[in-house]
């Protein structure tokens, strides 16, 4: 358990000092990939706190830097939000080695929302590749919390391996479920002996699912190449790309617009992303 | 409305002690055999009034190449965090050229839109800009074609001219010039009508700006526009570094056992690794992609999304490049080629 | 003049490189710019003056500019030692590059083998010129305390722009010790001791391998005479160790070789 004083209150707080949450519970989710659930150490800050869906933050060790991931929590689950990260570099690793009880820093929320009102009585078709999965679990969080306002949900999530899927728990928990249908994939060779899900690449996969593109709206978040390969069947399926939406992932450090990092045309992704349709991206410069 | 008055060269002393006694300190050019670089000053015997250019722009004085963003007491997993004292010492950068203190109002669009950025703003807030027309030029400077000039007067709280080899015209243009004029009274003298445009270095416009930035997106994917040009860049960060509008940066954290500090440093888009994500992608994997961003960003991308233009025109990219890039001449290519 | 840009149209007519690496005319009349050339007729816009001082060997490891196929080089001293040096760090494969050498006299000899360069680059007069030899001599002859304050000074106005590096053709390392995190080497910020350090980890990193082409302070935005400094150390290297970088192909300077009678005295 570890304590961190509150930084003097000064006239205007600096949009680079984060709040300080307290790691509340970790979950191994995959090799080198972990979920954390954060608390407000400050009430006050907690009571102010208010995010949507597709938004993301600055998380921080202090003296190692600061990380950017969505939020993986629904905004319907008061009082915490979720972060999942791999471990890849300094701060990533740093934040690895925190335990539950340990103050690290957030800042946010950033960034534009699924606009998932707009979508309340569509079908909903979530198509997501391995780490890609946090962001659009926040999404599909929030709008099974919201069931009855939305018609057919269903999800097509693959990863490289079976260890390599992240929320093993809740993929069982939306597979039972008789209101989602779920399509877990993983590439070929990476099934183990009692793998019950699909073997195939994940364009493969909705391409054999063979979703309607009727009334529906497609979230896809993956690699790049995943998307790449995704986008032309759900063209042949027949989905327009303003039904299609994606967050982007480019690399970022303020999160407000200034830093320059994430600028692709005349757009900051921090924010007027991270969400985009694929009709906006389209116009855009494919720097991303 | 502008007041004019007249300064005598021989009142900057008294000005300056006036400033000083006020709490003021004084940035402003100061040469060192063939280089001129802003640094404090306390006797305008030690300023450069009669340079083409400093080596590096006067944006550190609101955007230092590393500022601290954030302070921490580290003891094990106990941390002490910290905002650091805002920058309060009142500032008077003096003898700025008319494309630096215009360049002030980019750097304003970048850190003040959407979200305010104290560290910048506390140090903008006490900054006054005495700027210095500019009676020569060389061949690097193009003010003019980024809609500026030798006597432009934006950006600037009181402005001087020369005028002959002893007075200046002083051009009062704001409240904070006005702060300035209050201090400096009767060294202030009434204007006796002395022309300013006679004075100012001649600089002929090479392109227009506001066309180029209109047409550059239809130049975004044409081949001959990019890849010949960035073929012999370096990929260093030395034009994004001298300029007075390049504001990108780089957040990262030091620290030892019981201090850290999380510091905001100047980076480049530029740069190979300034977009590189974790996972090894890199959406701009070529250095004409690079140029181009900048190019693009100065001249379409922020007056589009900002209403500023990125560039002031001071040359300072083009004298630093080591392979000769030359913005303002790949400008007025890009102006010229058929779309 | 006319001697290089022939020789240039040969290679391309001939097809035996796909592109010629010289300078051609800059901006401004004291200044040259790299040029690639890749038609005979291009030729006639290749220039060769005092101003053409950017190592073109630097050019050598960007994919862009690999792409291009077999290239030709224009060279002075420092650009064939470049090259040497390259090639015993197993950065370059012999018959890659054509060096196309020019004496002081504007005479052009075509170097196509490594070979052919350490013979031309051995019969080369060795040594600073005769400016910065006087310039080093002052600094070296500074009291300590004042040889400090004067590389203080210099580095106090140091950016960290790695211009020096960009423009160094044995900064090659896909990612450089400064970027480096875990952990975090050398400091990030461009304070009095992160320019130190960064000066002198690079300054250290070319001990040995430095050829002395004044790339680095050429494109220095402040002027900073970081040849000097890399100079001093090519002289340490060769007076303790006997390496002098840039004359042979074979892997035996200072930093890359051990030698059982190699001074110790340094590691206490």
């Amino acid at each position: 358990m570890s304590t961190i004083a509150a930084p003097a209150a000064p006239a205007r707080r600096s949009l680079y000092t984060p709040y300080r949450m307290r790691i509340a519970k970790v979950t191994d989710e995959a090799p080198a990939v972990k979920t954390f659930r954060l608390e407000f150490v400050d009430p006050a800050d907690a009571a102010a706190f208010d995010f949507k869906a597709g938004q993301f933050g600055e998380y921080s060790v202090y003296g190692e830097g600061e990380s950017t991931f969505c939020i993986a929590s629904p905004p319907t689950r008061k009082g915490y939000i979720e972060c999942t990260f791999r471990q890849v570099g300094r701060v990533t690793s740093a934040l690895a080695d925190r335990d539950e009880g340990d103050i690290i820093g957030f800042r946010g929320p950033y960034g534009n929302i699924f606009p998932i009102e707009q979508w309340h009585g569509k079908n909903l078709l979530f198509i997501a590749g391995g780490i890609a999965l946090p962001p659009m679990r926040c999404v599909i969080w929030n709008c099974l919390d919201l069931r009855d306002r939305y018609k057919d949900v269903t999800i097509v999530y693959g990863a490289r391996t079976v260890a390599d899927l992240v929320y093993k728990h809740e993929l069982a928990e939306w597979d039972a479920r008789p209101d989602v249908n779920l399509y877990t994939t993983v590439d070929p060779g990476g099934q183990t002996p009692d793998w019950k899900g699909r073997v195939g690449f994940v364009p493969t996969v909705v391409e054999q699912v063979g979703p309607s593109a009727a009334d529906t709206i497609a979230i896809v978040c993956g690699p790049p190449i995943m998307i790449k390969l995704t986008l032309p069947v759900l063209t042949k399926l027949g989905f327009q790309p303003e039904n299609i939406f994606t967050t982007l992932e480019n690399r970022m450090k303020c999160g407000v617009g200034k830093c320059g990092r994430c600028n692709v045309g005349k757009l900051y992704v921090c924010k007027d992303g991270p969400v985009f349709t694929f009709a906006q991206l389209r116009d855009l410069p494919a720097e991303y | 409305m502008t007041e004019q008055r007249i300064l005598s060269r021989q009142n900057l002393g008294p000005l300056f002690e006036r400033l000083a006694a006020d709490g003021r300190r004084i940035l402003a050019p100061v040469r060192h055999g063939d280089r001129v670089g802003f640094e404090r000053v306390t006797r305008p015997d030690e300023v450069a009034l009669d340079y083409v250019q400093t080596r590096t722009s006067a944006k550190s004085a609101v955007f230092p190449p590393y500022e601290p963003l954030l302070q921490f007491a580290l003891q094990g997993k106990d941390v002490q965090v910290a905002e650091p004292a805002p920058d309060a010492a009142p500032t008077v950068l003096f003898g700025v050229h008319p494309c630096d203190a215009a360049s002030f109002a980019t750097l304003e669009a970048v850190f003040t839109w959407d979200t305010p950025d104290l560290p910048f703003e506390s140090k903008r807030a006490n900054l006054t800009i005495i700027g210095l027309s500019c009676t020569q030029g060389d061949a690097y400077c193009f003010c003019t074609s980024v809609g500026g000039g030798p006597g432009d007067p934006r950006g600037s709280d009181i402005l001087l001219t020369p005028i002959g080899a002893t007075h200046f015209l002083a051009e009062i243009l704001t409240e904070r010039g006005q702060a300035v004029a209050r201090l400096a009274g009767e060294l202030l003298e009434p204007h006796r009508g002395n022309g300013k445009d006679a004075a100012l270095a001649q600089i002929p416009p090479r392109f227009d700006a506001r066309q180029l930035g209109a047409k550059l997106p239809a130049l975004f994917n044409h081949p001959a526009a990019w890849q010949e040009q960035a073929l012999r860049c370096l990929g260093c960060g030395a034009c994004a570094f001298v300029c007075p509008t390049c504001s990108c940066f780089d957040i990262t954290d030091e620290r030892d056992r019981y201090h850290g500090v999380r510091l905001r440093c100047w980076d480049s888009c530029g740069l190979a690794l300034f977009t590189l994500h974790a996972s090894g992608h890199n959406p701009r994997t070529k250095q004409s992609e690079r140029w181009r961003q900048r190019v693009m960003h100065k001249f379409a991308y922020q007056p589009e999304r900002l209403g500023v233009l990125g560039c002031v025109g001071c040359g300072r990219c083009s004298r630093a490049c080591p392979v000769d890039m030359n913005l303002a001449q790949h400008a007025q290519q890009l102006a010229e080629t058929a779309v | 003049m006319e001697a290089l840009r022939q020789r240039a149209r040969e290679l391309l007519a001939a097809g035996t490189v796909q592109a010629v690496l010289g300078y051609a005319a800059g901006s401004e009349p004291d200044r040259a710019r790299p040029c690639f050339v890749r038609t005979a007729a291009e030729a006639d816009g290749l220039i060769w003056n005092e101003h053409c001082r950017q190592n073109l060997a630097t050019y050598l490891q960007k994919p862009e500019v690999r792409a291009l196929g077999r290239l030709a080089l224009v060279a002075r001293r420092s650009t064939l030692r470049a090259l040497l040096q390259l090639a015993a760090e197993n950065q370059l494969a012999d018959g890659r590059v054509v060096a196309l050498f020019v004496a002081d006299d504007g005479a052009v000899t075509e170097l196509p083998t490594l070979a052919a360069i350490e013979e031309l680059v051995a019969r080369l007069p060795r040594g600073l010129s005769d400016a910065d030899r006087q310039e080093l001599d002052r600094i070296a002859a500074l009291p300590l305390g004042e040889r400090q304050a004067y590389w203080a000074g210099e580095f106090a106005r140091c950016i960290k722009c790695y211009a020096c590096r960009a423009a160094c053709p044995l900064c090659y390392c896909a990612r450089c010790i400064t970027e480096a995190n875990q952990p975090q080497w050398i400091p990030v910020s461009s304070d009095p001791l992160g320019n130190l350090e960064w000066n002198i980890a690079r300054a250290m990193h070319l001990a040995g391998r430095c050829v002395d082409c004044g790339s680095c302070s050429d494109a220095c935005p402040e002027g900073i005479r970081l040849d000097l400094l890399n100079h001093v150390l090519a002289e340490e290297a060769r007076t303790q160790f006997g390496a002098e970088p840039g004359y042979s192909v074979r892997k035996d300077y200072a930093l890359a070789s051990f030698k059982p009678d190699d001074k110790q005295e340094y590691i206490r």
